[in-house]
């Protein structure tokens, strides 16, 4: 009973550390006030000013640009990807998961500073070049969320369908696709989150046009940040946690069912 | 055979509100090989559970050569149990498996290494030590499963299906080894089982369970030839188990016909079931037989034909050596000794227990 | 036919890791190695014993190493209670980890600076308590604190996975055979999630070793990691030569240490996170 209790306000105490800075930031969205620290009653203006606000909103739509292009992009050519490492053999299947391994175990600071050295050398920084940043590391991460459930899968359903006079196409979209789907989608939400959070390897290889969120906060740090930065990020992790709940109410239905 | 050596007393267990086990009282000898046997959520794994220690009844008590052991933690019990998936330790090497126990006792390193050559010889494995879990087959891994229990020479083992993921082959060689293994340690085996082929080969005594209530306890022979009901009867074997009505002492009507069996102490004109051993119904000439009908199927079993006869708008199942072609027009016939009697089933809950066969 | 056909599948990626993995590591080597002219040349490398370069390199290596036993002190036995939940649905946990990340990870880190400030919230506290106000932002304690922040989830998920995986049959069989709750937990859970354990360290030391954001925002331009000299050579001095030198530095490093875990964890499953 005790070690009950004790796990329990441990457990709290982790999700408070995980969960207090966010807490702040949305009480702050409210904060009628000009110093940050100080609570000067409720107010909703914030959220009114952003839409006016220019760069942040400039910035948003950059950032969901390249998150989303990225994010999409990634989760074809990953899963592609992944359904031909999955049908190599050992030695193959081994280099291949060795290269994915290196976007992801690599430092971001040289993920960034050597994909900026690449692009300077044959175009300029811009767009494209944050965009193809993106889908590196994002690759990756599809890919290691569908290999396991294509390991899943029986090849014998697969060759079954064959048998039964499916083309391949047919037979994939019939039989492997249910089976890998749920891999694809969190592969997908995976690089979706990667993509928003990331900072350092877009600060390396975004040029001076283009500022997503990350970099734009980045830059404005001293000049201090607005108000409406809060009401914006406020509304991001509402729609994604409504979004998140109702996936995970989504699947424990169908787990029961 | 021995004293009563467990005593598994009055033990109710629910899991989530539903109920397993009901007043479950069941006493095991010592030095003997005792099967629970039953189709699965009928309370036998639990059962196994309980004296392993993995569960606490909800009442009842465990007793365990007269001590009461019902709050014991499994590490302190002195029985150990081989386990359905095997279990073994992955990370660690065959010896190093067989020894854990050993181990965790303090016995010295001789001690250990000569229980391991022993246990290994003893599940014919000889040599295996320093193998590594993943490279056997699944009935090399049962036995080092097996030799991990007996070394720590446990005054019972529990066996939880532990032939459940074998093919049929091995299967049947296993369970000679294990009546072997029995013999050769002179202990307790409790065993569980979904499978009445195996605990009618290996058993002393076979425990019937369905829906967490004893149904039958007896030898392999008692059980299959005189099962006490007709969840009994249907589980153990294939039976023809068919409504009748007791007229009198020793004669019954099924399907129409009167037939005489020997019987007797029922009332008159009680509705019965009636229980006949495939094996036990004779196919005689039309005349000849107490109820006549025609072959509808046959299928060749190897040791014997597996015959269907439609009579009286009932389908018979006849095990015989002799070959009648479908069609055939033949004549039933059995043996009164053979006809088993049962009273039907009186409460819901013995009827839900016909049900779920 | 099909089977050749299927691993083409993989072709568009096979040139993506050639483009865009491979050749920018080659092109770091080669900027590394070379000089302004583009001569041939050590003098980047060996420029990270230079005092300054040397000093951020093993206060960086010191900070990275304090931040994963932390997170490791931490994550374990959160694990071992998550896993003891028995939950249903075992994303449920990721959820509630990678959760935080659709916050912008810049504003979490100046929400922590908000609260460690001098008249922050946590010092306000401590003023109210009657307590001396403490000295709590830019200090190396501020920037492990954020990197403990930022990383802890890449601790817990690998090991909770690892626990989760080990069979309940394998924790009754242990206690069967006469093992004691401390001694499951030595003998068997331990071994067991050491994979787990292994990966959630090298995703936890690699970015902590070679962060620079975290340093910027908490340390307040007074701790200097190696990843902030790298990024001032790039950003504001604009030698990129010396940086890309630093950067091989950096790699060695990390490729040192992804050896090092590679050979103690036996099942090779460390990397797979999520």
């Amino acid at each position: 009973m005790v070690k009950k209790i004790g796990s329990r306000i441990y457990l709290s105490i982790i999700f408070l550390f995980l969960y207090l800075p966010i807490l702040v930031l949305i009480v702050l969205s409210f904060n009628n006030s000009k110093t940050r620290v100080k609570w000067g009653g409720f107010t909703l203006k914030w959220y009114a000013s952003l839409l006016e606000n220019e760069t942040i909103i400039e910035a948003f739509v950059m950032t969901l640009q390249i998150t989303l292009t990225a994010s999409i992009l990634a989760t074809i050519i990953g899963t592609l990807a992944a359904i031909g490492i999955h049908a190599m053999k050992s030695k193959g299947k081994a280099i291949m998961l060795g290269a994915t391994n290196i976007p992801l175990l690599n430092a971001d600071i040289v993920t960034g500073i050597s994909m900026m050295l690449l692009f300077v050398r044959f175009t300029e920084l811009g767009f494209s070049t944050v965009l193809i940043a993106h889908l590196t590391f994002d690759i990756p991460y599809v890919i290691l969320n569908v290999l396991p459930k294509l390991n899943q899968t029986s090849k014998y359903a697969y060759e079954a369908a064959l048998d039964l006079g499916a083309t391949p196409l047919y037979a994939f979209y019939k039989i492997v696709w249910p089976d890998i789907r749920p891999g694809v989608f969190s592969g997908f939400l995976m690089a979706v989150t990667m993509s928003l959070d990331d900072f350092s390897i877009t600060y390396f290889t975004k040029g001076a046009g283009v500022n997503t969120l990350s970099t734009m906060i980045y830059t404005e740090l001293r000049k201090g940040i607005k108000p409406e930065m809060y009401a914006l990020s406020t509304i991001l992790f509402g729609i994604a946690l409504i979004l998140l709940l109702v996936m995970n109410y989504r699947s424990s239905k169908k787990a029961i069912n | 055979m021995g004293k009563d050596f467990i005593h598994l007393s009055n033990i109710s267990k629910s899991f989530d509100g539903q109920m397993i086990l009901d007043e479950l009282d069941l006493k095991i000898k010592e030095n003997e090989f005792m099967t629970l046997l039953g189709p699965s959520g009928c309370g036998k794994t639990t059962t196994l559970r309980l004296l392993g220690g993995f569960e606490t009844p909800d009442e009842g008590k465990i007793f365990f050569d007269g001590k009461d052991i019902t709050h014991l933690p499994p590490n302190e019990r002195k029985l150990n149990t081989v386990f359905q998936k095997y279990a073994l330790f992955t990370h660690m090497s065959i010896a190093e498996n067989i020894a854990f126990g050993l181990k965790i006792s303090k016995k010295s390193k001789a001690y250990i290494d000569d229980k391991i050559k022993y246990a290994l010889k003893l599940v014919n494995l000889d040599g295996y030590e320093n193998r590594s879990v993943d490279s056997l087959s699944g009935g090399q891994q049962q036995r080092i499963a097996i030799a991990r229990a007996i070394v720590n020479e446990p005054k019972v083992l529990l066996l939880d299906e532990p032939l459940g993921a074998l093919d049929l082959k091995l299967r049947q060689d296993m369970q000679y080894e294990l009546i072997r293994l029995k013999e050769e340690l002179g202990i307790t085996f409790v065993y569980v089982t979904h499978d009445q082929e195996e605990a009618l080969t290996m058993s002393d005594k076979i425990v019937v369970m369905n829906q967490g209530y004893i149904q039958q306890i007896g030898s392999p022979e008692d059980i299959y030839n005189e099962p006490i009901n007709a969840f009994v009867a249907d589980f153990i074997g294939e039976s023809n188990i068919i409504d009748g009505v007791m007229i009198e002492d020793k004669l019954v009507e099924i399907l129409g016909t009167k037939i005489p069996c020997v019987d007797i102490g029922f009332d008159k004109n009680q509705p019965v079931d009636v229980v006949i051993r495939p094996e036990d119904v004779k196919l005689v000439d039309p005349s000849a037989g107490f109820m006549e009908g025609d072959v509808v199927s046959i299928i060749f079993k190897g040791v014997h034909y597996e015959i269907e006869v439609h009579a009286n708008g009932y389908d018979w199942l006849v095990h015989t050596t002799k070959m009648h072609p479908v069609g055939s027009h033949v004549g039933i016939n059995v043996t009164p000794f053979n006809i088993q009697i049962m009273n039907k089933p009186e409460s819901s809950d013995e009827k839900a227990v016909e049900l779920d066969v | 036919m099909f089977k050749l056909k299927k691993q083409f599948l993989a072709g568009p990626y096979i040139v993506w890791i050639i483009g865009f993995i491979l050749l920018p590591i080659v092109l770091i080597l080669f900027y590394g190695l070379s000089d302004y002219h583009g001569n041939f040349t050590f003098d980047n490398l060996l420029s990270i014993f230079d005092p300054i370069h040397m000093k951020s390199l093993l206060f960086s290596l010191r900070l990275a190493l304090i931040c994963t036993v932390i997170c490791l002190i931490l994550a374990y036995p959160l694990a071992m209670i998550l896993n003891s939940m028995h939950l249903k649905h075992q994303s449920f946990v990721v959820f509630v980890f990678v959760l935080p990340m659709w916050m912008n990870f810049m504003l979490r880190i100046l929400a922590w600076k908000l609260l460690l400030s001098n008249n922050g919230v946590i010092n306000n506290i401590l003023a109210s308590l009657g307590l001396p106000a403490i000295q709590l932002l830019n200090t190396p304690s501020a920037v492990v604190f954020g990197m403990v922040y930022d990383y802890l989830p890449f601790m817990i998920l690998p090991i909770y996975n690892a626990m989760s995986r080990i069979g309940h049959d394998i924790i009754d069989a242990a206690r069967d055979l006469g093992a004691n709750q401390v001694q499951v937990f030595f003998k068997i859970t331990m071994p067991l999630t050491i994979s787990g354990v292994l990966s959630g360290i090298i995703m936890v030391f690699v970015p902590a070793l070679t962060s620079f954001v975290i340093s910027n925002l908490l340390g307040g331009g007074k701790v200097l990691l190696i990843g902030n000299v790298i990024e001032q050579e790039f950003m504001q001095t604009m030698d990129w030569n010396l940086g890309s030198g630093l950067s091989i530095v950096l790699m060695i490093f990390v490729i040192a240490s992804m050896a090092f875990m590679n050979t103690h964890n036996k099942d090779g499953e460390g990397t797979a996170v999520w």
